[in-house]
């Protein structure tokens, strides 16, 4: 048996972690037909119980980490993402069969007609109330809150991590320094959810579940929940250890791992390993070439995209300059996050522009 | 002598009145009417009298889209999401009966609890509230998002929702040093790490150099955004004390006004959302 878990280990790095999370995002959005019939959804429910059964009874380290009470939590957000991922997509699918046959959603045939809140709607919320709080009571009888030893700043646990629903965030300082990762990306994390309303202007799908109306406003908020965020929780969680080195989830955290820090500025590659004449002294002339890649990123590509791609036009001409600019901006800073982490993982890639100097590096 | 005893009793309260009559009698009494000004609530009548005349629930309106109600469509996760910021007032509030945040205390007042309370998960319950509540408040947005709820007229209300989203994860990571545990102070160390780097703010941060006054920098470690979080250059006492206001106090009643806003505007926004 564990040779099973030695290849899992084996096959998942930071990188192939990565890729079959986008492979798994992709496939959820194509078979989605597939999936959400319940016989299906049943099965894929079977095997990953099974799966985690077998990962606990197998390892000691996976199941040392997961029944640490502060991660128990997570399983329940894992299972509950993954049942109304499945409950929303069931739905959406439905309507968009009944859409593509001409029908309205199935929310129409109900929504003209009115109901008493008392006793349709209040008897839900009591219902709802006593199961939440029976759920809680038990849990909180089964499961003592963690109490460590007495906080002292004399001895630092290694790994430190952040509260789990956090740990995205942290995974982030991997690749980007913490005015970025920790700061301007979180505000424009908040800024991007408050601006959704704002930039949708498509007036289908409200009010009903709906995949097919709304492809381009679903695709990229489930992959910021579903990828950006929910994986790197679990990746977080279980596969970073000591010295925040990334362990496969059945790996012991050994703390003297030792791994190479060869990464290597933007900088470096092109003045001393393209040009081969040295760092200039000047630190703007030194990062020139990453103000450029930068700039072009952020002022050049916009335009360029919307004339290559078609549908960006289309989009363009729907939205207006202004909500267009807004959307692309902030589609391209989500993007920025993958795009480094492969630059990372194929050029160690250290920093784009990077001057310690002014505590500025990207 | 069973049979007569029975008989007695029989005898004794031949003329009393009947449990219908009992039942009767307080529901017309001057008691019961001062409190409920309506009926049964089984006649259409009653039942918007029973929404109506009753301060909680005339958070709802008095019908609703049957489409709205059910629980495929909203989950109920905006309703849980609130229960459980209620459950976690109360269990908060009797934990604060128990809790002194100073480093001197903090941690041992929670050994205490554990150890002493008879029948005390009431820290159980407040931690896995706050993480339940946490994941709910996700699931909620989630379901917003997909069945496109935030379109108009609702964007303002989104909005808001984003603010309490933010709120309900300050409220569990304040409170998540007041354990004082090993567990708490470095999560908190980790977690607001990040300030110093604060663009112009933090004093690890790009253009914090740039705010100086004839050679002297205004943004420096005893000054930056990190040490005013913090209160402090680390975690420290001064930073339990500012985290259990924040958390006991100024989080919260952010967050409750506006949830009242957030649920006032639902109504104002036309009711749970339903295809046009």
């Amino acid at each position: 048996m564990h040779y099973i878990l030695d290849a899992i280990d084996f096959v998942l790095q930071p990188w192939s972690y990565f890729i079959f999370s986008v492979i798994g995002f992709w496939a959820m959005i194509k078979y989605r037909e597939k999936w959400t019939e319940p016989d299906f959804a049943v099965k894929i429910l079977w095997v990953s119980i099974g799966f985690i059964i077998f990962s606990m009874v197998y390892s000691t380290h996976f199941r040392d980490i997961a029944t640490l009470p502060d991660n128990v939590p997570i399983f329940l957000m894992v299972y509950g993402v993954g049942f109304f991922t499945w409950l929303s997509f069931r739905q959406a699918v439905v309507n968009d069969r009944r859409i593509a046959q001409g029908q309205p959603p199935v929310e129409k045939e109900t929504s003209d007609k009115k109901v008493y809140v008392w006793p349709d709607l209040v008897y839900i919320e009591f219902i709802a109330t006593i199961i939440g709080g029976v759920v809680l009571l038990i849990w909180s009888l089964c499961l003592h809150a963690p109490l460590e030893e007495a906080a002292t700043p004399a001895w630092t646990p290694n790994p430190s991590k952040a509260p789990w629903y956090f740990l995205g965030l942290q995974e982030m300082l991997v690749y980007y320094d913490p005015w970025l990762a920790g700061v301007v990306f979180p505000t424009l994390i908040i800024i991007g959810l408050m601006a959704i309303p704002y930039i949708d202007k498509n007036p289908k799908g409200s009010g009903y579940y709906t995949f097919n109306e709304r492809p381009f406003a679903i695709v990229p908020f489930l992959f910021g929940f579903f990828i950006l965020w929910v994986t790197l929780i679990f990746l977080g969680t279980f596969m970073r250890g000591p010295g925040w080195n990334f362990f496969g989830p059945y790996e012991n955290w050994d703390p003297h791992k030792v791994v190479v820090l060869n990464n290597v500025n933007l900088s470096e590659y092109v003045w001393v390993r393209i040009l081969g004449i040295g760092l200039p002294t000047n630190w703007f002339l030194r990062e020139i070439w990453g103000f450029l890649v930068i700039g072009f990123y952020l002022i050049g590509l916009p335009p360029l995209l919307t004339k290559k791609v078609p549908v960006l036009q289309e989009l363009l001409e729907k939205l207006g300059v202004v909500r267009y600019g807004v959307l692309m901006f902030l589609m391209l800073l989500m993007a920025a996050l993958p795009i480094k982490m492969v630059l990372r993982w194929v050029f160690n890639l250290k920093y784009i522009v990077g001057i310690p100097e002014f505590f500025f590096n990207i | 002598m069973l049979d007569k005893l029975k008989k007695m009793i029989a005898e004794k309260f031949a003329d009393a009145p009947s449990p219908e009559a009992i039942k009767q009698n307080i529901a017309e009494g001057q008691i019961w009417k001062s409190i409920f000004r309506h009926g049964y609530p089984d006649t259409p009548r009653n039942r918007v009298m029973a929404v109506l005349s009753n301060v909680f629930l005339h958070l709802h309106p008095v019908k609703a889209r049957h489409s709205g109600v059910k629980m495929s469509y909203t989950w109920c996760m905006g309703g849980l999401s609130f229960f459980l910021f209620l459950n976690l007032t109360v269990t908060g509030i009797l934990l604060m009966f128990y809790y002194r945040p100073t480093a001197e205390y903090a941690y041992y007042d929670i050994v205490a609890l554990r150890e002493h309370v008879p029948l005390g998960i009431m820290r159980e319950i407040h931690r896995w509230g706050a993480h339940a509540m946490v994941i709910a408040v996700w699931l909620h947005m989630f379901r917003v998002f997909m069945t496109g709820s935030y379109k108009p007229p609702r964007e303002f209300n989104w909005v808001i929702g984003v603010v309490l989203l933010v709120l309900t994860l300050l409220l569990s990571f304040t409170g998540y040093l007041l354990p004082w545990d090993q567990l708490a102070m470095w999560a908190i160390t980790v977690g607001t790490n990040m300030a110093r780097a604060t663009p112009f703010m933090g004093y690890e941060g790009p253009g914090a150099s740039m705010i100086q006054i004839g050679g002297v920098h205004l943004v420096h470690g005893g000054s930056d955004i990190h040490f005013a979080l913090l209160g402090g250059h680390f975690v420290s006492e001064a930073t339990l004390i500012r985290f259990y206001v924040l958390h006991c106090v100024f989080v919260p009643i952010v967050a409750a006004t506006l949830m009242a806003v957030h649920f006032w505007r639902v109504r104002k926004d036309g009711g749970i959302s339903g295809p046009l």
